[in-house]
């Protein structure tokens, strides 16, 4: 660590982004701050790619006709969209990004366990991600992002090698990130942390590290299987080499239903420090939002075959799997009532972040019940592959995952830079995008509803009206995400402008300067009170 | 932490041990146990991948924390086989 900075002679120059110049050293820095940053480069362009491929989908989608672009291009086109969204951009974005920040920072630690491996995870994390952009302009991949053998490893002519070696390296990148999470939480805690004394969010990238851990291996097996047929001709999947299509779908669930607690637990964490910054209030039932973060994490193992009730799967696993869906809606919902008993008799400030988390309590509800509806197996044969589907999780994915990642930004923003953006324009935004995400997505409940099955490039004239109502949607949601980018980057041309504590925040990522110094607090932090005491502080206010 | 020093001559024997279970796996395949030959085969598998979870991978000399962890990378792997064979036994 060369600690020397030329001028240190100004103090607020001494922090971890003028710890060292040049690209060689944010390329070899093994500060996680750094590695977060880094992080946050890497999703920011992978998810512009992939929200360009869902602009081209709904412009497609605008008329019944196919006029854009060909079938084929259409099935590529909602393919890299899923893929790239999901294991390039949801999966890392807030454990990668905010966890690699905060984790440390929270905990009272100086950085990670294993701050090599961290570097190492990102290194990792873009090598996969090269393999998926040489797909992608090698001519894309048609199978969907969920690789469904047999046509993916017997039929399609697409690129489907490159893609799934990608996704399989990228896996090694979240196992290590989470790894380290898990060492880290157990090893580095600052004296008098205790279990029950952790901020929320720290449990919440717990809970989502321990998912990792067990499951991502999952997927890389399968992944291998399914390049072992393709390639080999081992029959696995394939029905006419002795194999079975239905095991491909176990396997693949097994992790990506956990995946999508992955994608939306953290999510979850940073709602609840927002929530109660901006209500000044404590948390309501601090352990039970802890039990319930662990709860989610492990029924979300159980539930996988909600995916294949119409696969072929047996009418008695459909049963047990629907029955053990509806259990994980319990501990969502203590979240979710929990939150909103923290709001109540909050002085609750309007501020940037606590926007966010409306919108992710009032999408993430709506998201998670409809996830009823397609759990229960009587609507769930009408529903299946049709624009519920689609608009469900998409609640659930950009609704909850996106929504509590920008609040996330936005809370932390000037921890991370020292900057302040233009809160203004931030409000805006974040009505920009609610509005958007409401439009793009609650047309296609309907549509679904309706009949329209998802990944056609055409569709019968009578849903045209519903269809133009997303497209629209869309296009101000896109809008949404690019103000945002501006007026961020933006912030970073002006001089430092924040304190220690902008929010006036609990948490002992708030008691170090902002942005932090390299090794993150001038003296170990001991820690003797309870997390969120928002209460004494607001007396000393009044 | 497992700074326990472990003599080389263990490593060599666990490793001529599993070469052997190997032999064992690839001549028993040459024979028909009828409905046995699944669980043969498993047997002899369960016991190579306990032993290189508890010298190869230092389980053995380890806290109980990472038993912990182990166990319920085990428990993982039983939920992912009960749930997904409750579909094959029940069509
Ligand atoms: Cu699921």
């Amino acid at each position: 660590m060369s600690n020397t900075v030329h001028h240190s002679v100004v103090d607020r120059e001494n922090d971890y982004i003028h710890a060292g110049y040049g690209l060689k050293s944010w390329l070899l820095t093994v500060d996680h701050k750094r590695i977060a940053i880094l992080y946050l480069i890497s999703i920011t362009i992978f998810f512009f790619v992939g929200g360009f491929f869902a602009f081209l989908l709904r412009l497609e989608l605008m008329t019944p006709a196919g006029d854009i672009v060909s079938a084929e291009t259409y099935n590529k086109l909602f393919t890299m969209h899923g893929v790239v969204m999901i294991f390039f951009f949801l999966i890392p974005s807030i454990p990668a990004v905010l966890g690699n920040f905060l984790v440390p920072l929270m905990i009272g630690a100086k950085d990670l366990a294993f701050p090599k491996l961290n570097l190492m995870s990102w290194y990792v994390y873009n090598i996969g991600g090269i393999f998926a952009l040489y797909a992608l302009v090698n001519g894309g991949v048609d199978t969907g992002w969920t690789f469904y053998t047999p046509y993916s490893s017997t039929y399609s002519l697409s690129n489907v090698v490159p893609v799934v070696i990608g996704a399989f390296i990228l896996g090694f990148s979240s196992i290590l990130t989470a790894l380290n999470f898990i060492v880290t939480i157990h090893k580095m805690r600052a004296p008098g942390l205790t279990w029950f004394k952790l901020p929320l969010f720290i449990w919440a990238s717990y809970a989502t590290s321990i998912i990792t851990v067990l499951a991502t291996p999952v997927i890389a097996i399968t992944l291998c299987l399914l390049l072992f047929e393709r390639l080999m001709g081992v029959g696995i999947f394939d029905p006419a080499l002795g194999g079975d299509p239905i095991l491909f779908q176990h396997l693949f669930w097994f992790y990506s239903h956990p995946a999508v607690y992955i994608m939306i637990i953290p999510s979850m964490g940073v709602i609840s420090e927002v929530v109660t910054c901006f209500a000044r209030k404590r948390i309501f039932g601090y352990k039970f939002m802890a039990y319930a973060i662990m709860a989610i994490a492990i029924f979300g193992f159980l539930v996988w075959g909600h995916h294949m009730f119409i696969s072929g799967q047996s009418v008695y696993a459909g049963f047990v799997f629907s029955a053990l869906s509806f259990m994980v809606a319990i501990p969502s919902a203590i979240k979710v009532f929990n939150w909103t008993a923290t709001l109540y008799k909050g002085h609750i400030e309007f501020r940037t972040p606590i926007l966010y988390a409306f919108g992710f309590i009032g999408l993430f509800t709506i998201g998670g019940l409809t996830g009823l509806f397609l759990a229960s197996l009587a609507t769930d044969v009408h529903l299946t592959d049709t624009y519920f589907v689609v608009a469900h999780f998409h609640y659930i994915m950009v609704g909850g995952a996106v929504m509590g990642y920008l609040g996330g930004i936005h809370f932390w923003w000037p921890k991370m830079t020292g900057r302040m953006y233009n809160e203004a324009w931030a409000k805006f935004s974040a009505l920009i995008l609610f509005v958007g995400f409401n439009l793009t997505f609650f047309p296609q409940f309907v549509l679904g509803y309706l009949g329209m099955p998802r990944r056609y490039y055409i569709y019968p004239d009578e849903f045209q009206v519903l269809n133009v109502l997303s497209t629209a949607g869309a296009t101000i949601l896109g809008l949404g995400y690019i103000i945002p980018m501006v007026y961020l980057l933006w912030s970073l041309r002006k001089e430092k402008n924040v304190g220690t504590n902008p929010w006036g925040a609990t948490g002992l990522e708030w008691t170090t300067q902002s942005p932090p110094i390299t090794h993150n607090f001038e003296k170990t932090p001991v820690v003797t009170g309870e997390p969120y005491v928002y209460q004494e502080e607001e007396k000393v206010v009044e | 932490m497992s700074q326990h020093v472990i003599p080389q001559k263990v490593y060599y024997l666990v490793f001529v041990t599993l070469i052997l279970l190997t032999l064992v796996t690839v001549d028993v395949a040459f024979y028909n146990f009828g409905f046995l030959n699944i669980y043969i085969a498993m047997g002899i598998a369960t016991v190579k991948a306990t032993i290189v979870a508890l010298y190869f991978m230092h389980l053995r000399y380890n806290p109980r924390l990472t038993w912990l962890f182990a166990g319920a990378g085990i428990l993982w792997l039983f939920i992912m086989f009960v749930l997904t064979i409750a579909d094959y036994i029940t069509r």
